[in-house]
């Protein structure tokens, strides 16, 4: 703290430029929701103000962690979660029906949602301890398979089809930046692509619809597939440059469904066109890029990994729920971080956001909590 | 055991590695962004005008307004349809909270049947959004008042003003103006017209009304309205007003026609008139008729089944789809055949009651025979016989193309629904038929309107028409400002002037028809009679004698026709009656007379009329009443035995003339 500058050396030393393009993320989803209620602050607008700055704040702290303490936290969260999940799943069954979130009083915990990243930690971790020559090995891919497959499956119990996928895809990301030979990708494809049709027969008939609809949505207009086909009402009606703020007839008439959260692409499109949409892009893309450019950067092998693969994680919320509201993709239940109304995924994200943050600080590292 | 690797994978090949595999990771994924970015494109730029318009239709209730139908009136403009204002009361599904509850409330204000209330859930349960379902209509104002005062205990109720069809002629124009009705789902599901199933909006469904539809339809009026996905109303937009139907100017008399309906009584018969130089149709009456404005407004089962089971059929219009033999009424037309051929009228034959062809024997319709017979006696007095004896001689071809060019076998091109247009026999027809030759009893038959040859009363006028005027006059119904008179036809004016003093001897002359005489010194008509036989005459009972149709079932009476024009001087009017199973052309000229009658002096004929009414037990709707009484309590008891058919009293008064 010797510094003469007029601003404290702490905050001079925070990444302005991305911290800006979050906060230019969120503050346009703050505009979003402002429009949703119809030109309101409540009740989405505020609320989500509120969650979006002390989510900030924690990204904040989290970033003034040393990579050590990440490392060390990996396992242990791991199976913090792990635990957690089977909880929710036991609590499932007693109370009868699906459940994903365990109620802790103050806040209603998602173990599923904080599984995202944490995955990456520990598939990360693993690698990181792994010997170099091993990579190529039967001991590289057993743990690792084991590792994302456990908490996949229960996920997928729950059932959550879109969680498990991210925890999955996670993972596997993680597992192929680590070196892992691309045969066994090319083959698990393969093997997917293959399995497929077992798996459609043993999902859920809600699951099963959903699917179906996607690759016809006009089958069911006004049921399940109202929800893809109002969606691209709304983005294909924006044009180019919207219909203007306040002006989106599909999201203040109600015909776009989940326009606030899962669907809030669409209401931005109707309003902002396709301007709004390809800056929205750009920013996200700029944010994940940023994040695999900390992986690059990164010296040691568990930042490098653990950076790429969270960079992923933020990437596959995006990319999903944008196929989703564009129907490229089965409704399939994934918010737009930082933009949809909820905690969940912004909570998330900010994690994510706060680790990058702290891994790319690694080279100069001064006054760290741990 | 560890399987040696192809590589081996160091710290620093696997940084190399990472890097390279961070680079493709992070291309795949700004190609997926750009994918987006591309399928956004698509959806704003490319499909923008499809989404725009969806999510405008999304946005946008189009409620649409019916338009008023335009009216049908007479040549004088005087009115054979109109609408009249009536109250209705609609639900619009969507709006109400509690169905049973609504229609409980409903059915107590509105004194509804149970027959009602179940069509209502019929409709609630297939009915869409805000689609309204109609409760009733021609609701009297105390009900709609009763209704209109507690909406807001009735959410989603809406009484509504309307308009219904009215027609103040009643069952006189029953067939030649049809009547309007609720699009069926057939209609609908043809045109997905969102206007067909707008409660209240009601379509021609027969005669006038249906083939006039696009000109008396009008254009409907919308509403438009923002709305959001639950139907709440968000604002008013533009409301485009509908366009009333255009006003159908007929070249109808309603008086006349009316007249017609009301003197053809109890009878079932039609009677067409028109004007013989410009073919304008002046009455065109089918009779035992319905009331349109039952049928317009719904008609009940047992109406229905009254109607339906009438041996006078009140549901053909006899005008256009009855075909008869037309019988003697075509003689006027073989004898212009005949001089066509090169006859002289002056040549005689001898008529002695019968005619041999053959082996066979052809009657006259005069046992005793008609003596020596020239071509103006064979018209006035029907001799059968000189018809069968020149018709021979000239050949059933000559006669036949006649026929046609007179109008017979013919359908005109008229907005009514379906023309029977009957046969005019020839040796072609005959073969292409039967695929048998042409024999002389064929053209004896045919000579006198028996046989092949059949005819609709339109075609009869047509005929009578063509033969006063001499000109190819084409019968109209809708009236135009300007008309011209048609060409003449290529018939001698001597051959036509000859005829036509033989058919004013009918009437006026040593004829058939002397009571067809008009009651003026100044005005004279001339015309022909005709009676269809509709059963065979067997050689035993010849024998013992004809049968009188007095004594005969009413179904196997004789057929009367009669066709005329007047005056003789200068032809206007031209007319052709038939009345079914009259027992002979002596209940048809009596009609016949009277309409004209009409035309020349409508007080006078209408002193015949009231006289023929009191008789008869009043006049239409009186007798249709009782008529629908009567038929109510027999089914009510069935119990009770039919009494039997009591036989329709015959007006006629005429000495019947009966040519076979």
């Amino acid at each position: 703290m010797s510094s003469n500058s007029i601003i404290p050396r702490p905050l001079a030393q925070l990444p302005w430029r991305l911290l800006l393009l979050v906060m230019a993320i969120g503050g346009f989803g703050l505009v979003i929701l402002y429009s949703a209620a119809g030109g309101s602050m409540s009740p989405w607008a505020q609320s989500q103000g509120v969650r979006f700055l002390i989510f900030l704040v924690v990204a904040i702290l989290l970033s003034r962690f040393r990579e050590s303490f990440w490392q060390q936290l990996a396992f242990p969260a791991y199976g913090i979660i792990l635990v957690l999940l089977t909880v929710v799943e036991l609590v499932g069954v007693v109370g009868g029906g699906s459940q994903r979130w365990l109620d802790l009083g103050v806040i209603r915990l998602q173990p599923s949602e904080l599984m995202k990243p944490c995955i990456v930690l520990a598939v990360a971790r693993f690698y990181a301890l792994l010997p170099p020559g091993e990579t190529r090995s039967w001991t590289a891919l057993w743990p690792t398979a084991l590792l994302i497959g456990v908490p996949a499956a229960l996920v997928m119990l729950q059932p959550d089809l879109g969680t498990a996928l991210m925890i999955v895809a996670g993972g596997m990301t993680v597992a192929f930046l680590a070196g892992l030979p691309i045969r066994l990708f090319v083959g698990g494809a393969l093997a997917l692509a293959a399995l497929l049709p077992i798996a459609f027969s043993m999902m859920h008939d809600y699951q099963r619809n959903r699917i179906l609809i996607f690759l016809n949505p006009e089958s069911d207009p006004l049921g399940t597939g109202y929800h893809i086909s109002q969606s691209k009402i709304a983005i294909g009606s924006g044009g180019l440059f919207g219909k203007g703020f306040l002006n989106g007839t599909q999201s203040h008439l109600d015909y776009l469904p989940e326009g606030h959260t899962d669907f809030i692409f669409a209401t931005m499109a109707e309003e902002w066109g396709l301007v709004g949409g390809l800056l929205l892009i750009l920013a996200f893309m700029a944010l994940i890029r940023w994040g695999i450019g900390v992986g690059i950067r990164a010296e040691s092998r568990f930042a490098k990994l653990t950076a790429a693969g969270l960079a992923t994680t933020i990437f596959f919320y995006v990319a999903i729920n944008l196929m989703m509201v564009m129907g490229l993709a089965p409704v399939v239940g994934i918010p737009l971080p930082l933009v949809s109304f909820g905690g969940s995924a912004m909570m998330t994200v900010m994690i994510c956001v706060g680790i990058l943050m702290s891994l790319d600080r690694q080279p100069h590292q001064r006054g760290n909590f741990l | 055991m560890k399987r040696k690797s192809a590589r081996v994978v160091t710290e620093a090949s696997q940084s190399f590695s990472f890097t390279r595999r961070a680079m493709i990771l992070s291309g795949a994924q700004i190609g997926l962004g750009a994918l987006l970015a591309g399928r956004m494109g698509w959806l704003s730029i490319a499909q923008n005008e499809r989404y725009r318009l969806l999510a405008e239709s999304n946005r946008v209730n189009l409620t649409l307004i019916p338009p008023r139908r335009g009216w049908i009136v007479d040549r004088y403009g005087k009115p054979l349809a109109i609408n009249r204002t009536d109250f209705r009361v609609d639900i619009i599904p969507d709006r109400m909270k509690d169905a049973d509850r609504t229609i409980a409330m409903l059915r107590g204000l509105l004194g509804l049947s149970d027959d009602e209330i179940a069509r209502i859930r019929t409709d609630l349960d297939h009915a869409r959004g805000y689609q309204p379902v109609q409760v009733a209509e021609n609701l009297d104002w105390e009900r709609y008042a009763a209704v209109s005062v507690r909406l807001n205990e009735l959410p989603g109720v809406a009484p509504a003003r309307g308009y219904s069809r009215y027609y103040p002629a009643g069952a006189a124009v029953g067939h030649l103006i049809g009547y309007v009705g609720a699009a069926s789902a057939e209609e609908y599901e043809e045109s997905r017209n969102p206007l067909l199933i707008t409660p209240g909006y009601k379509i021609g469904k027969d005669g006038i009304e249906k083939t006039m539809e696009s000109v008396l339809a009008g254009k409907p009026g919308a509403r438009r309205t923002e709305v959001t996905a639950r139907g709440k109303l968000v604002r008013d937009l533009a409301t485009r007003p509908d366009v009333s139907g255009k006003t159908l100017n007929l070249t109808i008399d309603a008086g006349m026609q009316e007249y017609a309906a009301r003197r053809l009584g109890d009878q079932s018969g039609s009677i067409v008139v028109m004007d013989c130089e410009t073919g304008e149709l002046l009455t065109m009456a089918s009779m035992p008729s319905f009331d349109p404005n039952s049928f317009s407004d719904g008609i009940s089962q047992m109406e229905w089944g009254m109607l339906s089971q009438d041996d006078h059929v009140p549901l053909r219009n006899k005008v256009l789809k009855g075909l008869y033999p037309p019988g003697s009424t075509v003689k006027p037309m073989v004898a212009l055949a005949l001089m066509g051929a090169g006859i002289d009228p002056e040549r005689t034959t001898t008529c002695t009651g019968q005619y041999r062809l053959g082996s066979g024997r052809f009657h006259c319709w005069k046992r005793g025979g008609h003596g020596t017979v020239n071509m103006a006696k064979g018209i006035y007095q029907s001799c059968d016989v000189y018809f069968y004896h020149f018709a021979l001689e000239a050949g059933i071809d000559a006669i036949a193309t006649m026929a046609h060019r007179l109008g017979l076998g013919e359908s005109f091109p008229l907005p009514l629904p379906s023309q029977s247009y009957g046969t005019v026999p020839d040796t072609a027809w005959k073969k292409r038929k039967y695929d048998k030759p042409w024999q002389q009893y064929d053209t004896v038959n045919a000579t006198i309107g028996q046989g092949y040859m059949l005819s609709n009363v339109l075609q009869l006028a047509v005929m009578a028409s063509r033969i006063a005027s001499g000109r190819a006059v084409m019968p109209t119904i809708v009236r135009k400002p300007l008309v011209t008179p048609a060409e003449h036809l290529p018939i001698p004016p001597e051959h036509l002037a000859y005829v036509r003093q033989a058919m004013s001897d009918v009437v006026n002359g040593p004829g058939t028809a002397g009571r067809a005489r008009l009651p003026f010194p100044d005005i004279k008509v001339a015309g022909k009679t005709g009676t269809a036989q509709v059963r065979r005459i067997t050689m035993a009972e010849r024998a013992g004698g004809v049968r009188s149709n007095e004594s005969l079932p009413w179904k196997f009476r004789d057929h009367g026709l009669f066709i005329a024009f007047a005056p003789i001087e200068k032809p206007r009017y031209a007319a052709a009656v038939i009345i079914e199973h009259g027992g002979g052309s002596g209940a048809a000229y009596p009609v016949a007379r009277d309409v004209l009658t009409y035309a020349f002096d409508k007080a006078k004929a209408l002193e015949v009329l009231d006289g023929l009414e009191k008789q008869w037990g009043g006049d239409i709707a009186t007798r249709m009443a009782a008529k629908a009484a009567a038929y109510r309590a027999a089914r009510s008891a069935p119990a009770t035995p039919a009494p039997p058919p009591t036989p329709t009293p015959s007006p006629t008064t005429d000495a019947p003339d009966n040519p076979e």
